[in-house]
C-alpha cells in the first residue's frame, strides 16, 4: 500500500503541491483529477522517485522510500506521449524492463509474448515503434510498464492525444485489464469522463491541494465546493440569501427557490451559493408551484444522446439544462426546478 | 516534405549543388591529377614513388589522427553532457569561447600556444618567478604532445556542438522511462542514452578524425620537423621536389581512406533518426543539483577554460604587452602594457605597396566569410531537403559532399591554379573562387548539422499547420524554419568560422588587392623584428574579437520565442 | 528559395562579365611572398609607362617556381621574380624564360651573372646566416662560434635551431652551406654530430625565429637560429623601442653563410614583351634598387645603388660565403635533401 504524507513541492519558488496526503490500497484504482498543469504529473514523478519533494514522505507498506532510487522502487509508469524507445522495436521495448531485471532469456520471451497477446499486437512485434499508430503506441507503452510486474502502476494522461472513439474503446480495455490486476493503480488525468470510467476513488487536485476525495458517483453529486462543481461543468450558479427554513428557501436574482441540502443547517439571512444540476429541469407549461419559473430558450445544442438548452430567466440568469426533446430557439417556456437537484454551499465571506 | 512534390522544384534542388561540386571540386582535381599522371611529363625531376616513405607517412598520419581524435572525444563527450543537460552561469560565453579556436589559422594558434606555454610564455614565466628558476620547465612545443593538444584545442568544439545539441534535444522522458523499468543509471546511459546519441557521436568523430587526418598547419608548425603526415608530405613533394606523381599518389591514398571512413560511418549510424520534440528552449536543462553534479560542472568548466580559452587569452594579452628587450632575466617584472601594436597596424611604415590596412584585411575576411556562409547554407539546405525526399540521392550526395574534407588542400589549391588560369586575366577573378572554396569545405559540416534535423521534422506538423490556414508554399517558413533554426545557426557559425580561418587553399587564390586577415598575419610573421611580431599578434587579436562578435550575433539570432513552435 | 538562387546567379554572372571584359592593360609580376617594394616606387613606373603593375605572391621561392612550371603552357604572368641560385638550373631547364639583355648589364658585378644566356637577370642578393642572441652569449660568457665545426662543440649543445631543408628555403640554404664546407660526402657526418649535439629542427622560418629563437620577440630557448644576414638590421628597424645596437648579429665564419642571389626573367608567352623589358630595366635602376634593402631586406646588385645606414651599421657581410655551382645543385638537390631527412628526421 502506498501512502503519501504532507507532500510539498515548489516550482520557481511558488508552491506547486501543498500538504498532499493520501493512500492507495492494494487493489484500488485511484484517479488524480485536476486541471492541466496543476502538478499532477509532478506528484507522479515524486511517487516514482524521479523528483524529490520539498517536504513530506512517501511510504510503501509502511516504510519510507524517499531514499530508494527510481529503478529499485518497482513502480511502473506509463508516460504522457508514451516515451517508447525509438531505437528498439516493439518486442524489445516491452522486453526492456525484463532485461533490466535480468530475467532468463526464455522467461523474457515468454512474458513478452504473453503481453503482446494481451494487447493484441502480436503481429507488429518486430516493427519499429515509430511506425505505430497512436493507439498501438499506447498499448505498447502499457505492456512495457506492466511486463516487469510492478508493485504499483501509474498512468500519466495515457489518453492524451487520441481521438474520442479510440479513447472510449481504450478506456474500456484498460479498465478490464486493470481490474484483473491486484496492484494499486494511480491514474492521472484532466478528463472527468476518464476518471469516472476507471476510478474506484477520485482525488481532486486544485492549486496544489487535494480538495476532495471519494467515489466517482459521490463526488459528482456532492462536489466539495464551487470550484469542484465548476470543474465538473456545473455552471448553473445562483447567489442567494436564506429567507425561510422548511423548506429551505433562498431569495435569489430569479426569485425564491427552494432546495434540499441535507448536509448543512442554515439560518435565515445566511448567504448561500447554489448550483443547479443540468438534470434539474422539468418543462411543464403553466404548472405553478414550488420552484416554477419562466424563461426563454436562448440556444439549443444537439449532443447525440440529448439536447442541451440554454435558458434565460428574466434577463437575470442563464442556465444550461439537459433535455430529451428539442425546444426551438426563442420559445418561451415554463418549467420547474427539482429542489433535490440543487447543490448548496455556504458562501465564504 | 510536401513542397517537393512539384517535380520541377525538386530537380532544381539537387542539380545546383551537384553543379557546384563538379565545378569547384571535380574539375580542379581532375586537372591536377591529370597533370600528375600524364605520361610524357617533361619535368626534369625524378618522378619516383618511394613506397617506404609513403607507408611510413600514412602510418604516422593514422596514428596521430586516431590519438588526437581519442583525446578529443575524452574531453569533448563529457563536455557535450555538460552543455546538453545543465544550465550554468557563463554557459553561452563558454560555448562561444570554445568555438573560437576553430577559426584560428594555425599561425595564430602556434603563436597563442607560444604565448602560453612557450619558453617565455605566461605559464613558464609564472612558474619561473614563483620557483625562482631560470630555465622554463614546460617544454611542450615542437613535439607530439603539442600536436595532440593543438588538435584537441581545435576540434573539441565540434563534439560539444554536434553531440551537445543532440543530447539537449534528447527527450528526458526516455531516460526516466528506463529508470522506472529498473535500469540503473549505468544501464540508462548505455542502453538508452548512448544508442540514441550514437548517430551524432559518430558524425562528430568522423569530422574530427578527418580534420586531424588532413591536418597541415598544426603538424608543420607545431610538431617540429620530425613529424610528417600525408598532407605535409604532399606539400613537400609538390613544393620542394615537384614530384607530382608522389604527391598525386599520396593525395589519392588520403582521399581513399577518407572515403572509406565516411562510408563506414554512414553505414554504422544507419538512418536512425532521433525525433525532435519541439521543445521550449532550455526545457531539458537543469542547474546542477547534488554535490557530485556541482563538482562535475565546476571542474569541467575549469578544464575547458584552461584547455580552450587560455591560449587565445594568452594571445590577446601578448598583443598588448611588451617585454623590455634589455632585461632577459626580468621575466614578468619587465612586462609593460601597450596598445602600440594596434596603432602600428594603421601605419604603413615602409610605405610598402603591400601594406595591408587592417580594416581592408578585416573587411575582406568578413565579406568572404559572409559570402561563403550564405552559399554553404543555401546549398546545404538544398541538399538536405532533396535528400530527405529521395533515399538514393541522400546516399550519393552525402558521400560526394564529404570528398573535399578528405582532400589535400594543397592538391586542391594547385588544382584551381591548373584548371582556372587559362589567361593572365583569369587570375583576376580568383578572389571570387575564395568563398566558393570555403563553402565547399564548409558544406559537409553544414549538411551533417542540419540534415538529421530536417529529416526528423514530424510530418503531421505540416498537416496541422495547413489546417490552421498556412498555405503550402509557406510551410517551410512557418513550420520548418523555426524548428531547424537552432541547427541552422550552428551550421552558420561553422561555415563562417571555417571561412575566416582558412589559409591553405586560400593562399593559392589570393590576390594582393584582396588580402584576408590570416594572409596578413602570415606576412607579418614572416619578417623579423619586434614590431612585426607585435602587429601579427594585434591582427590575430582582431581576428579573434571579430569572430567572437560574429558568433555572439549568430547565437542571439537563434533564441527562440518560448512556445513559438507549439 | 527562388529569390535567393536568382540573386546568386546574378552575382556570379556579373563577376564573370566584369572579369572577362577587361583588356590586358596591366603587367603581371609573379613573385614569392617576401617580395616588397614601396608604393611610390611602383607608382613612378606605372605613371611613366601608363600601365598597371599587378603582383602575384605565390608562396616561397620553391613554391613560386613550381607554380610557374605548372602553368607554363598558359603562363599567368609576364615576369617571374624570385628564382634564386639554388633553383636557377631547374628554372632554366624548364624553359620558362625568353632571353633579354638589359642595357643596365654593366652596372651589375659579374659575380652575380650566373646565366650566360641572359634568360634571367640578377636583381638582389643576400645571405642566409646563423643569427645569434648577443645578450645570451654575453650573460653566459660564451665565445661566438667562428666556424661550422665549432657548432658541434658540446659547449653549444642544444643552442641551435635550424629549419627543415625540405620545407624551408633558409633551411635548404644552410644545408647547402654545410655541403660547400664538407662536400657531399662529408656533410652528413657533420649533421650527425650536430644531431648528437642537440640541434633543434623545425619546419619553417617563422617557428624557428619566433618560437625558438631567444633573440626575437618570441623569446624562445635557442640563442642561435638559421635566418638571414639582414635580420639583425630588421630587428633594429622594427624594434618596439629605439635601439642603438641590434640585439642579434650573424655568424660569418667561412662557409657559415650561404649566398642567395635572386633573379627575374620574362616568361615565355608573355603578351607584354616590351613592357616587361622596361620593367626589368626598372628593377635594375637605382631608384628600385635603393628601395630594395629596407623592403625586402636584401642587398641590391646594382653597384651604384646606395646602401641604407641601418644595413651598414648592423649587417655583417661574410668574407667567404658558401657557394655551390647551380648545375650541381640542380642535379643533386633531391638526393641531398632526402639523405638529410633520412638521417635527421627518422
Amino acid at each position: 500500500m502506498l501512502e503519501l504524507k504532507h507532500i510539498e513541492k515548489n516550482y520557481n519558488r511558488l508552491p506547486l503541491l501543498e500538504d498532499v496526503s493520501f493512500s492507495v490500497g492494494k487493489d484500488e484504482t485511484v484517479c488524480i483529477l485536476g486541471p492541466s498543469g496543476g502538478g499532477k504529473s509532478t506528484l507522479l514523478r515524486i511517487i516514482a522517485g524521479l523528483e524529490k519533494p520539498a517536504a513530506g514522505q512517501v511510504l510503501w507498506d509502511g516504510r519510507e522510500i524517499s531514499t530508494v532510487p527510481p529503478h529499485l522502487r518497482e513502480f511502473g509508469l506509463m508516460f504522457q506521449d508514451y516515451a517508447l524507445f525509438p531505437h528498439l522495436n516493439v518486442f524489445d521495448n516491452i522486453a526492456f524492463g525484463l532485461q533490466m531485471h535480468q530475467l532468463a532469456e526464455d522467461e523474457i520471451n515468454r512474458r513478452v509474448e504473453e503481453a503482446l497477446e494481451i494487447i493484441s499486437l502480436r503481429q507488429v512485434a518486430d516493427r519499429s515503434v515509430t511506425d505505430l499508430s497512436g493507439g498501438e503506441k499506447q498499448r505498447v507503452a502499457f505492456a512495457r510498464a506492466l511486463a516487469p510486474k510492478p508493485n504499483l502502476l501509474m498512468l500519466d494522461e495515457p489518453m492524451g492525444s487520441l481521438d474520442r472513439a479510440l479513447r472510449d474503446q481504450l478506456i474500456k480495455e484498460l479498465h478490464m485489464l486493470i481490474s484483473k490486476m491486484d496492484i494499486p493503480v494511480i491514474y492521472v488525468t484532466h478528463d472527468q469522463e476518464e476518471a469516472f470510467s476507471i476510478a474506484d476513488r477520485i482525488l481532486i487536485l486544485h492549486e496544489g491541494r487535494i480538495v476532495q476525495s471519494g467515489s466517482p458517483q459521490y463526488i459528482y453529486t456532492h462536489p466539495a465546493d464551487l470550484w469542484v462543481a465548476s470543474f465538473f461543468g456545473l455552471n448553473n450558479r445562483l447567489e442567494g440569501k436564506i429567507c425561510s427554513i422548511d423548506p429551505v428557501t433562498a431569495e435569489t436574482a430569479i426569485g425564491k427557490i427552494a432546495f434540499s441540502c441535507s448536509k448543512q443547517t442554515f439560518s435565515i439571512g445566511a448567504a448561500v451559493d447554489l448550483v443547479i444540476l443540468p438534470t434539474a429541469i422539468s418543462i411543464k407549461e403553466n404548472s405553478y408551484g414550488l420552484n416554477y419559473f419562466e424563461g426563454r430558450i436562448i440556444e439549443n445544442i444537439f449532443k447525440g444522446n440529448n439536447f442541451v438548452i440554454r435558458v434565460g430567466i428574466q434577463e437575470s440568469a442563464e442556465f444550461s439544462f439537459q433535455t430529451i426533446k428539442l425546444y426551438p430557439k426563442g420559445k418561451e417556456v415554463g418549467f420547474t426546478i427539482d429542489p433535490d437537484s440543487i447543490l448548496c454551499f455556504k458562501r465564504k465571506r | 516534405m510536401k513542397i517537393l512534390e512539384n517535380r520541377q522544384q525538386w530537380s532544381l534542388f539537387w542539380i545546383f549543388p551537384i553543379l557546384f561540386i563538379v565545378g569547384f571540386y571535380f574539375l580542379p582535381m581532375a586537372s591536377i591529377l591529370g597533370h600528375t599522371f600524364a605520361s610524357g611529363s617533361d619535368s626534369v625531376l625524378t618522378n619516383q614513388i618511394n613506397w617506404t616513405i609513403a607507408g611510413r607517412v600514412v602510418g604516422f598520419t593514422f596514428y596521430q589522427a586516431s590519438l588526437s581524435t581519442l583525446i578529443t572525444l575524452l574531453v569533448g563527450l563529457p563536455s557535450a553532457y555538460l552543455f546538453g543537460r545543465f544550465s550554468f552561469r557563463g554557459k553561452n560565453l563558454l560555448r562561444i569561447l570554445s568555438t573560437l579556436p576553430f577559426i584560428l589559422p594555425t599561425v595564430v594558434v602556434a603563436a597563442g600556444f607560444n604565448a602560453l606555454i612557450g619558453p617565455k610564455g605566461w605559464l613558464n614565466l609564472l612558474i619561473m618567478d614563483i620557483l625562482q628558476i631560470s630555465t622554463p620547465p614546460i617544454r611542450l612545443l615542437n613535439s607530439m604532445p603539442a600536436i595532440l593538444i593543438a588538435h584537441v584545442f581545435y576540434n573539441t568544439s565540434i563534439v560539444i556542438r554536434v553531440v551537445g545539441t543532440a543530447w539537449e534535444q534528447l527527450d528526458q522522458k526516455l531516460e526516466n522511462a528506463a529508470r522506472m523499468l529498473g535500469a540503473t543509471p549505468n544501464n540508462v546511459f548505455w542502453k538508452v542514452t548512448f544508442p540514441l546519441l550514437l548517430p551524432s557521436i559518430l558524425s562528430a568523430t568522423v569530422l574530427v578524425f578527418l580534420f586531424n587526418f588532413t591536418s597541415f598547419g598544426v603538424i608543420l608548425m607545431m610538431g617540429g620537423a620530425a613529424y610528417t603526415t600525408i598532407e605535409v608530405e604532399i606539400y613537400i613533394q609538390t613544393m620542394q621536389f615537384l614530384n607530382l606523381k608522389m604527391a598525386g599518389i599520396l593525395s589519392l591514398i588520403q582521399l581513399t581512406f577518407s572515403m572509406l571512413l565516411t562510408f563506414l560511418s554512414l553505414r554504422i549510424s544507419g538512418d536512425r533518426n532521433v525525433p525532435i520534440i519541439p521543445m521550449i528552449e532550455g526545457e531539458g536543462l537543469r542547474k546542477p543539483d547534488s554535490l557530485l553534479e556541482k563538482l562535475f560542472v565546476y571542474i569541467l568548466t575549469a578544464l575547458l577554460i584552461i584547455l580552450l580559452v587560455s591560449p587565445t587569452a594568452a594571445l590577446l594579452f601578448r598583443s598588448i604587452s611588451t617585454f623590455s628587450m634589455s632585461n632577459s632575466i626580468g621575466g614578468m617584472a619587465s612586462l609593460g602594457l601597450t596598445l602600440e601594436n594596434y596603432r602600428g597596424l594603421f601605419f604603413n611604415d615602409r610605405h610598402s605597396l603591400f601594406f595591408v590596412p587592417p580594416i581592408a584585411a578585416l573587411r575582406n575576411s568578413v565579406l568572404f566569410a559572409a559570402a561563403s556562409m550564405t552559399t554553404a547554407l543555401i546549398l546545404g539546405i538544398m541538399i538536405s531537403v532533396s535528400s530527405s525526399k529521395n533515399e538514393r540521392s541522400n546516399k550519393y550526395l552525402g558521400f560526394l559532399v564529404m570528398l573535399p574534407l578528405g582532400t589535400s588542400a594543397v592538391t586542391l589549391g594547385l588544382g584551381y591554379l591548373s584548371a582556372f588560369s587559362s589567361t593572365p586575366n583569369s587570375i583576376r577573378w580568383f578572389p571570387i573562387l575564395i568563398p566558393m572554396v570555403h563553402a565547399l569545405i564548409a558544406l559537409p559540416f553544414v549538411i551533417r548539422i542540419i540534415q538529421p534535423v530536417i529529416q526528423s521534422i514530424p510530418a503531421n506538423l505540416h498537416e496541422a499547420a495547413m489546417t490552421l490556414g498556412v498555405p503550402e508554399r509557406q510551410l517551410w517558413k512557418h513550420i520548418d524554419l523555426p524548428l531547424i533554426r537552432k541547427s541552422l545557426a550552428t551550421a552558420a557559425i561553422y561555415a563562417f568560422a571555417i571561412s575566416l580561418g582558412e589559409f591553405g587553399a586560400t593562399s593559392f587564390l589570393i590576390r594582393p588587392e584582396f588580402p584576408t586577415l590570416p594572409i596578413a598575419i602570415f606576412r607579418y610573421l614572416n619578417l623579423p623584428g619586434g614590431k612585426n611580431y607585435g602587429k601579427a599578434m594585434a591582427m590575430a587579436a582582431i581576428l579573434l574579437i571579430i569572430c567572437g562578435i560574429g558568433f555572439f550575433i549568430i547565437e542571439r539570432l537563434q533564441i527562440k520565442v518560448k512556445g513559438e513552435n507549439q | 528559395m527562388n529569390k535567393e538562387k536568382f540573386i546568386l546567379i546574378l552575382i556570379i554572372g556579373a563577376s564573370i562579365i566584369t572579369a572577362c571584359g577587361k583588356e590586358p592593360t596591366s603587367l603581371v609580376v609573379m613573385t614569392h611572398d617576401s617580395f616588397a617594394v614601396s608604393e611610390a616606387t611602383i607608382a613612378a613606373f606605372e605613371e611613366e609607362n601608363d600601365i598597371d603593375v599587378a603582383f602575384l605572391p605565390s608562396g616561397d621561392a620553391g613554391s613560386t617556381l613550381n607554380r610557374a612550371i605548372l602553368v607554363k603552357e598558359a603562363p599567368i604572368a609576364d615576369i617571374l621574380f624570385g628564382i634564386d641560385n639554388t633553383f636557377l638550373s631547374r628554372a632554366i631547364d624548364e624553359d620558362l624564360f625568353d632571353a633579354y639583355i638589359t642595357p643596365l648589364v654593366n652596372e651589375i658585378p659579374d659575380v652575380f651573372k650566373l646565366d650566360g644566356q641572359n634568360r634571367v637577370v640578377p636583381i638582389d642578393f643576400g645571405d642566409v646566416c646563423i643569427n645569434y642572441d648577443k645578450q645570451f652569449f654575453r650573460e653566459n660568457n660564451l665565445d661566438i662560434p667562428s666556424s661550422l665545426d665549432d657548432l658541434t662543440d658540446p659547449k653549444y649543445a642544444n643552442l641551435l635551431v635550424v629549419e627543415n631543408p625540405a620545407t624551408s628555403s633558409p633551411g635548404l640554404a644552410f644545408m647547402f652551406a654545410t655541403i660547400a664546407e664538407y662536400g657531399e660526402n662529408g656533410y652528413l657526418g657533420f649533421w650527425k654530430e650536430l644531431k648528437e649535439n642537440g640541434v633543434v629542427i623545425v619546419n619553417d622560418w617563422g617557428t624557428a625565429y619566433y618560437t625558438n629563437f631567444s633573440g626575437s620577440a618570441g623569446q624562445g630557448a635557442q640563442p642561435m637560429v638559421v635566418s638571414y644576414g639582414t635580420s639583425p638590421a630588421a630587428e633594429v628597424v622594427f624594434a618596439e623601442e629605439e635601439l642603438d645596437e641590434s640585439p642579434t648579429a650573424s655568424l660569418i665564419g667561412r662557409n657559415m653563410c650561404f649566398r642567395q642571389i635572386e633573379f627575374a626573367g620574362i616568361l615565355k608567352g608573355s603578351k607584354n614583351r616590351a613592357m616587361a623589358e622596361r620593367f626589368i630595366d626598372f628593377m635594375l635602376s637605382t631608384q628600385f634598387q635603393e628601395d630594395i634593402p629596407l623592403n625586402m631586406f636584401v642587398f641590391p646588385v646594382n653597384q651604384n645603388a646606395h646602401i641604407p645606414k641601418e644595413f651598414l651599421d648592423h649587417v655583417q657581410l661574410p668574407d667567404h660565403p658558401a657557394v655551390i655551382n647551380t648545375d650541381e645543385i640542380a642535379e643533386n638537390r633531391d638526393v641531398w635533401i632526402e639523405a638529410w631527412r633520412e638521417l635527421m628526421l627518422r
